[in-house]
């Protein structure tokens, strides 16, 4: 074996349960070498960040047991080591990044105190630290650091904290960097500069970057060689683009498969028919913050309108109001002829039924303390005149085989199913008060991509049976490609352009639409290198 | 909550809901510690119920040959075993007897305490925001009198009857209950599925009832056992100063106080009832252990399937 920088072999990890004993990684060996990026790829349950959280000690044991294996750094082996000295690594030689920026900075420090924590816990003294921290700041790019350093959390963006925590794990210079799902809630065109950001620094310090990641956009974007794990075990090793154009593995090929944004645009309904839904001029302000800026559009029966946006563009309050959860400023929304805005509440009780939505995480949109009956029940209980109760149980049974699940299932609770399930119950409960219109807020973001793809297919399939209209918000716009009829653009509470799926994708007009476009990762690594370079000389000519 | 579930008739493997009653005790049985609290607390209720009517004319029957007579004298008859008091009384049946005062007072009390503060809690969580501050300024005037204060005040004007006793107590304890049933009600109502519900055209009060009171339950009869023990020793607090239960109506905090000044010489006056109230303070609050798990649809598992080796 040469020199790597870090070496993982053959490591299983187990934990025990009370429901049994869960393999989370089963036999996985992989390495890191300075200056080099790898990524380890999988779905949610797949145990890609078991092995990082291996490295820095942070598998809870029990409940986890290492039953086997051997994790090298500079040829060192880490369980070896006595915890005094695998806390001296952490953070100093080995440093990690999370995905929730937020939840990982303590709010009542100063960032400026949460960065030189990290370098005086590592015996830097005091007087130093200051300077440094202002310098890395710099570094990864926040403005004005000089005063930004005494800033809290909470007065950064969620890019920008982003940075901070980068910061702060760049400031012993460590030699590797795990980076764990480090760009998922953030903004596509964020992401972009998150990515580049990392990139730079790699080249700058040589460390080894570890990027844990569902996206294969990421992948494309920053890594040489990509580790594809599936239910604890690797299933595919290789560069990038070998993976990316043969993938050997059934469970490779599946997955690249299922990456939307490949296939056909819908062709646009015919706009002779009389819309389902109409705003105009919809307008809401929060004191003196407009959210929402005399925003009109259309949706006609049977067509998918798709809102895009990023985040603060407005696109869910957009949702909020016409569902009435927030109360319009001004501006109206007929739904068939009727204002929803102005609706008395004995009416908006009524068109309750016909409006439904489907929201984005569907482990807090349902209720954990009611079964699966009861919570798609509960529309004929607030409904009576629906469906007289004896015929309750026969429909439910018939909705859960609509959206692919078993009748069984309905004495269940939502945690005794899988996210995708769970989205699939959301969706047979919205249609339980057979809805004409369906607003999506994120209703896939949170789910894994292959599941992604089967929740889409399944709202595409229920829409052609039933004459369903969707209106479906999401930032990730590949996604909207294959799913939209139609798209909307937004930015800062305004419509910034809408038109066909096609000419969205194909000849936006907007210089913030083709932004937007341009961010998004596609999952092929030279059209990724491409579209770097071809942003990087947008850069050079606006310099 | 439970719907009753009629048998399946689509679906062959569909399982066939249990029967809540057996399910319950099974889940009971399997949490051991609940259990035996079960079995006291069930002890003690029927002590308060029946016992005065058993046992009233020997628990009052003074021996003064037998004053402060020593526990664990088994020589002399079962109703001394565990000692007398100064005046000769045998302590086991006067402890059983004082069950029904105690019980009465502080299982009164929490219950009015915990149903008015949690409505009201619930109101000024989810409706307006002057009802909110109407509600929430009121819960501020009660805290801001010292509970004891407010007690000797209301007593004194009005009989010191044991249902003033529980009025009063129940009056001091409310905005414990209300403060936290509004906060839990404030981060709650905002959860996804209030909102799924609300789209439903669910009405105020379903969402309140079925969807916000669920999640915040068991927080709040965490709380109320634990005010159980509060409730018994103010009350003791309050007849020692002479405005609560009067002799010869005893309670447990009554026979503590009245045991206090024989501590150094007759300990056992003080340590029995002492005993029968971290007892039953203590097997509530097992009790209320069990209770979160056992309602909580993601941890009963807990109790379902444990297997034969643990852990």
């Amino acid at each position: 074996m040469g020199d790597r920088l870090l070496e993982v072999r053959n490591l299983s990890v187990d934990f025990h349960t009370s429901q049994g004993t869960v393999h989370a990684v089963r036999d996985v060996s992989w390495h890191l070498d300075r200056g080099e990026t790898l990524a380890i790829l999988g779905e949610s349950g797949s145990g890609k960040s078991v092995s990082a959280s291996a490295i820095l000690n942070l598998i809870d044991m029990p409940p986890g047991e290492i039953t086997s294996g051997e994790i090298l750094f500079e040829n060192r082996n880490l369980f070896e080591m006595t915890a005094e000295d695998r806390r001296q690594l952490n953070g100093h030689r080995i440093a990690m990044i999370f995905q929730d920026p937020l939840s990982h900075l303590n709010p009542v420090y100063s960032v400026g105190f949460q960065i030189a924590e990290t370098m005086t816990a590592h015996g830097v003294s005091r007087a130093q630290t200051r300077a440094r921290t202002i310098e890395l700041l710099k570094r990864v790019g926040i403005p004005d650091a000089e005063t930004k350093v005494d800033a809290y959390p909470h007065q950064f963006s969620g890019g920008q904290r982003q940075r901070i925590m980068i910061a702060m794990a760049l400031a012993l210079k460590p030699d590797i960097l795990i980076a764990d799902e480090p760009t998922t809630a953030l903004d596509v065109t964020v992401q972009a500069q998150i990515l580049a950001l990392l990139e730079e620094l790699q080249q700058e310090t040589g460390m080894g970057l570890l990027l844990i990641t569902h996206d294969l956009g990421v992948v494309a974007e920053v890594a040489d060689r990509v580790v594809v794990m599936n239910s604890g075990q690797i299933v595919e090793t290789g560069t990038a683009r070998d993976v990316y154009h043969n993938p050997t593995h059934p469970y490779t090929k599946k997955l690249i498969a299922a990456i939307p944004g490949n296939g056909a645009m819908a062709t646009p309904l015919d706009t002779g028919i009389k819309p389902i839904l109409e705003i105009s001029g919809l307008t809401k302000h929060y004191a003196a913050f407009v959210a929402l800026d005399q925003v009109s559009l259309t949706v006609l029966p049977g067509e998918s309108v798709a809102i895009v946006g990023e985040s603060g563009s407005g696109k869910s309050t957009l949702a909020k109001t016409v569902l009435r959860l927030e109360e319009a400023t001004s501006g109206a929304a007929l739904f068939e002829g009727r204002d929803l805005v102005t609706m008395s509440p004995k009416e908006l009780f009524h068109t309750r039924r016909d409006i439904q939505m489907v929201f984005q995480d569907p482990t807090q949109s349902l209720n954990p303390r009611m079964t699966i009956f009861d919570i798609i029940a509960e529309a004929f209980v607030i409904h009576p005149e629906i469906l007289a109760k004896p015929h309750w149980k026969a429909r439910v049974s018939q909705l859960l085989e609509q959206v692919g699940l078993k009748p069984e299932h309905m004495y269940r609770y939502p945690h005794q199913f899988s996210g995708g399930q769970r989205q699939r119950i959301a969706i047979a409960r919205a249609l339980a008060l057979e809805p004409k219109l369906i607003v999506c807020d994120e209703a896939v973001s949170a789910l894994d991509v292959s599941i992604q793809a089967q929740v889409l297919a399944l709202l595409t399939g229920l829409q052609n049976e039933l004459g369903l209209s969707y209106l479906f918000i999401a930032h990730d716009l590949p996604l909207v490609r294959d799913f939209a009829h139609r798209v909307i653009v937004m930015k800062s509470g305004k419509i910034v352009e809408q038109g066909p799926v096609q000419q969205i994708f194909e000849a936006p007009r907007e210089a913030y639409t083709r932004n937007l476009i341009a961010a998004s990762l596609s999952p092929d690594p030279e059209i990724q290198a491409s579209r770097r370079m071809a942003r990087h000389d947008l850069q050079e000519a606006a310099s | 909550m439970a719907h009753m579930h009629d048998k399946d008739t689509d679906g062959l493997t569909a399982p066939t809901a249990p029967n809540p009653v057996v399910q319950t005790f099974l889940m009971l049985w399997r949490d051991k510690f609940a259990f035996v609290s079960v079995i006291f607390l069930l002890l003690v209720l029927f002590s308060a119920i029946f016992g005065p009517m058993l046992l009233e004319d020997l628990a009052t029957k003074q021996n003064l040959r037998g004053r402060n007579a020593p526990p664990f004298d088994f020589s002399r008859d079962w109703l001394y075993w565990l000692g007398a008091d100064a005046l000769g009384r045998p302590l086991l049946p006067r402890i059983i007897v004082a069950a029904q005062n105690t019980i009465f007072v502080a299982a009164g009390a929490v219950f009015f305490s915990l149903t008015i503060g949690t409505v009201l809690g619930l109101i000024a969580g989810y409706t307006s925001k002057m009802w909110s501050q109407i509600i929430m300024r009121l819960a501020d005037i009660i805290m801001s009198f010292p509970s004891l204060l407010l007690a000797v005040i209301v007593l004194f004007m009005l009989d010191s009857s044991v249902f003033n006793l529980v009025i009063v107590l129940a009056i001091t304890r409310i905005p414990v209950y209300l403060r936290t049933a509004r906060a839990e009600t404030l981060e709650v109502r905002e959860r996804m599925f209030v909102q799924a519900a609300r789209v439903m055209g669910a009405s105020g009060r379903r969402i309140v009832f079925r969807h916000i009171l669920p999640v915040v339950f068991p927080t709040l009869i965490t709380i109320a056992t634990l005010d159980f023990a509060f409730v018994m020793l103010a009350e003791s607090a309050l007849s020692f100063l002479g405005i609560g239960i009067q002799p010869p109506e005893i309670t447990w905090g009554l026979m503590v106080s009245q045991g206090r000044p024989y501590l150094t010489t007759a300990w056992w006056l003080s340590f029995w009832p002492g005993l029968a109230i971290i007892l039953t303070t203590l097997s509530l609050n097992l009790l209320s252990h069990w209770m979160r798990t056992a309602l909580d649809p993601a941890q009963r598992w807990r109790l379902e399937n444990v297997r034969k080796k643990n852990g």
